[in-house]
């Protein structure tokens, strides 16, 4: 296959990964408004929420203000910011025509028909009127995309780079996702924000976002608390969304995508994976989980370039 | 006078429309109007969109989509594909020989000048030898007919890089997504083979030696204007579709770049122009091109389809020529009209043309897409005037011809149905043999009154039916 076709079809993933997972971080915010807080701890919330994404520069630069609406908008869409869902949904659909002929036809429609859909008129209105059912819409269309991919496509190359692609991203974003609360923790030590880790109502929400609150009650049943969310969603190798779960994924599509060239990146992602499947739980909170989750972002990111130069660099010259 | 309706004549609907006339009475306008809406959905979901050229925006546009079909009768359709047939043998025989004895200027039937000084000629491809001795592997070579007697005229010979055959296939396949009862009714040619015809074609040209060959599709990338088509092309033959950048030269063999190391490629369908093909030989400034590839090339490491230097042959100031190649190479009488052409480089077809304007077409002789030309009797006395101080100053820049009132076929206009003029791009592949799929894509200008029927220029399409 053509590294520009493989590296098309990688990032096409990685953007509708992302947008799904950044409707997935939105939602369990917009919940959380539900319940009472202090508008300084909201604040406090939604710049949590950029600095994850490492977004928090960039919002500055556009907004005056650290509302709920900015962000909302910023987040969702904006086409300035490269991360918003908006342009997410738009580089996944640019990255998908670039190859739309190695794609089935069902699984270009669906991509390109995603993005028509959320830039047209009627998805526009949601974000103010509905925004849940904005992130729901999102999220229903990353599963059926990934839904057509693997109803239709040849079991190839391209699949397995599309692969690549979702399980490298859901990496990144569930570390990040799982960060957004550790990263006031670890910055502040009020006691406060420590009682916040107590809060019942963010982990369940936090459980919610990545669709694993039934999959706690099967898995533990019994009450939610931090450390056995950051077990589920770090280190439970059944749960889909967890890190090793991803690191799993990445795993078997690089063994299914072995070339001559390929023996460096393999080791790193397997080196990887093999950390999170023996890793002890109590030493990842005596190191801090953001400490932790920070040096293992750093580490997906540096896996993310191995890939890019092992198989989807075209060499220059 | 009336113009030449391709549905009615004076003794009303055409028989090989009337089955179809009688579908569209029993559907109502709201229906349609329903398959229409229906029509553009899927066109866009599907993303069969042009890019408008020299949009940096990257806005995508539909081409309109007109759901009644022009019709050609089988026997109409045998005379097209026999004068098609005839034309492209002798369009590729003429270029084989312009590139190596030059028969045809020694025998005075075109002048060397008209060849040799040509900008489309090109001297790198001189006495190469290349696999079969075909050049235009793909013609699309456009027919209107005339309106008034009602006679077909081939209205230019596209040897280049014809584009136009991913909406005949989509066009098709719309029609029967949206009325498949149509084509139990009627019995219609399939058209949806072309993309086999055009692999096995590809094939043929492998260099010597290579019995598998690797075909690829070169594209200049998803902003030009007919990126959807080379997609499409790619897919449905089953290849790869490639950029410049992914291919290198190296030992004068080409190779694609793939994610398991360099992969050999042998014969490339380039939708990319002569000067952008390779920056060491051409135009230093391409990013489309492959640095080193016109050397490969020469030395028959790589077939391109079509063969480089084609476009001497597709020229406006050889279309005159045509008829007169194929009384040459081939012995026979041409079967399909040219259109009666003034070349202003001679003096008297110049001043013919002067002296007659308001009634005639003028272009470039190099033009291309319905630009730069004047439609006389549709062109106001400022615009003639401007055109003909254009015309003096580079009279052999342009050629005339008389205007032909192009048949119209019944279409879907704002107010209803009405007539407007189209024509017809056949595709003519030619191999080991020529062959072609029956018909081709029908244009359509929505314009009233206009006989500008090119995408850019606010023309739509139709599907074509032969009726077998």
């Amino acid at each position: 296959m053509l590294s520009r076709t493989a590296d098309h079809l990688f990032w096409m993933a990685r953007y509708m990964e992302r947008a799904e997972n950044t409707a997935r971080m939105l939602d369990i915010n917009l919940k959380e408004r539900l319940l009472p807080a202090s508008s300084d701890s909201e604040a406090r919330g939604l710049r949590a929420m950029l600095r994850i994404s490492e977004l928090e520069p960039a919002f500055d630069a556009r907004h005056e203000a650290m509302t709920r609406a900015n962000v909302l908008h910023f987040l969702v869409a904006e086409p300035d910011n490269p991360s918003s869902i908006y342009s997410c949904l738009h580089a996944a659909r640019e990255n998908a025509r670039a190859v739309r002929g190695t794609l089935t036809t069902e699984w270009w429609e669906t991509v390109n028909d995603t993005w028509l859909q959320f830039a047209g008129p009627l998805r526009g209105d949601e974000l103010s009127a509905h925004p849940d059912a904005l992130f729901e819409w999102v999220k229903f269309r990353s599963h059926l995309s990934r839904g057509v991919m693997l109803g239709t496509a040849l079991q190839d190359d391209a699949l397995f780079f599309t692969q690549l692609g979702t399980f490298l991203e859901r990496a990144d974003n569930t570390a990040r996702i799982l960060d957004v609360r550790f990263v006031e923790v670890d910055q502040s030590d009020s006691r406060s924000a420590a009682r916040q880790l107590e809060d019942f109502y963010y982990w369940t929400s936090i459980l919610g976002s990545v669709s694993a609150l039934e999959i706690y009650r099967k898995v533990y049943r019994d009450v939610v608390t931090p450390a056995r969310v950051v077990e589920l969603l770090i280190l439970n190798q059944q749960m889909p969304r967890s890190l090793l779960a991803s690191l799993d994924g990445v795993c078997t599509n690089l063994a299914l995508l072995r070339t001559d060239a390929s023996r460096e990146v393999e080791r790193t992602a397997g080196k990887l994976r093999a950390e999170l499947l023996y890793a002890d739980l109590r030493q990842i909170f005596s190191t801090g989980v953001h400490t932790f989750l920070t040096q293992f972002l750093a580490r997906v990111y540096e896996l993310g370039n191995q890939v890019a130069s092992t198989y989807l660099m075209l060499p220059v010259g | 006078m009336p113009v030449h309706d391709e549905m009615r004549d004076e003794r009303g609907v055409r028989p090989y429309y009337e089955r179809f006339q009688r579908w569209l009475e029993r559907q109502g306008s709201e229906r349609m109007a329903r398959k229409r809406a229906e029509a553009d959905l899927l066109f866009r979901r599907v993303g069969i969109t042009f890019a408008v050229n020299g949009d940096l925006s990257g806005t995508e546009r539909l081409i309109p989509f007109d759901l009644i079909p022009r019709i050609i009768p089988a026997d109409e359709w045998a005379l097209l594909e026999a004068g098609l047939r005839q034309r492209a043998q002798a369009l590729n025989l003429f270029l084989h020989d312009v590139y190596h004895e030059r028969n045809i200027v020694r025998a005075d039937v075109i002048p060397a000048q008209q060849i040799y000084t040509n900008a489309q000629y090109r001297p790198e491809m001189q006495d190469i030898d290349v696999p079969l001795g075909v050049y235009a592997l793909v013609a699309g070579i456009d027919i209107v007919r005339d309106g008034r007697d009602g006679a077909f005229y081939v209205l230019e010979d596209n040897l280049r890089v014809p584009s136009g055959v991913s909406y005949m296939l989509e066009n098709r396949k719309m029609m029967m997504r949206l009325f498949p009862d149509l084509f139990v009714q009627d019995r219609i040619a399939p058209v949806a083979h072309y993309p086999d015809l055009l692999l096995d074609t590809l094939r043929s040209v492998a260099p010597a030696g290579v019995d598998d060959p690797n075909v690829v599709v070169l594209t200049p990338g998803m902003y030009n204007s007919a990126y959807f088509e080379h997609t499409f092309l790619a897919q449905q033959m089953g290849v790869e579709l490639v950029e410049g950048k992914d291919l290198f030269v190296e030992d004068n063999y080409v190779f694609m770049r793939t994610t398991q190391g360099p992969r050999r490629v042998d014969v490339i369908y380039r939708r990319v122009d002569d000067d952008y093909l390779d920056p060491l030989a051409f135009r230093a400034d391409s990013a489309l091109g492959v640095p080193g590839l016109l050397t490969a090339y020469r030395a028959g490491r790589v077939s391109l389809s079509n063969a480089m230097g084609t476009g001497v042959a597709d020229d406006k100031s050889i279309y005159p020529y045509v008829p007169d190649m194929i009384r040459f190479y081939l012995g026979e009488a041409p079967i399909l009209n040219n259109v009666p052409t003034w070349q202003c480089r001679k003096p008297d077809d110049l001043a013919y043309t002067l002296a007659h304007l308001p009634e005639l077409v003028v272009k470039e002789v190099h033009g291309a897409g319905g630009y730069g030309m004047l439609v006389g009797p549709a062109a106001t006395r400022d615009e003639i005037g401007a055109f003909r101080a254009r015309l003096i100053a580079r009279p052999s820049n342009y050629i005339s011809q008389p205007t032909l009132s192009l048949s119209a076929c019944p279409t879907f206009v704002d107010a209803g149905i009405a007539p407007r003029h189209i024509d017809l791009r056949p595709f003519v592949l030619s191999g080991r043999t020529v062959r072609m799929v029956a018909g081709g894509l029908t244009r359509v200008a929505l314009k009233e009154g206009s006989l500008i029927v090119n995408s850019s220029q606010g023309g739509g399409t139709k599907d074509t039916w032969v009726l077998e």
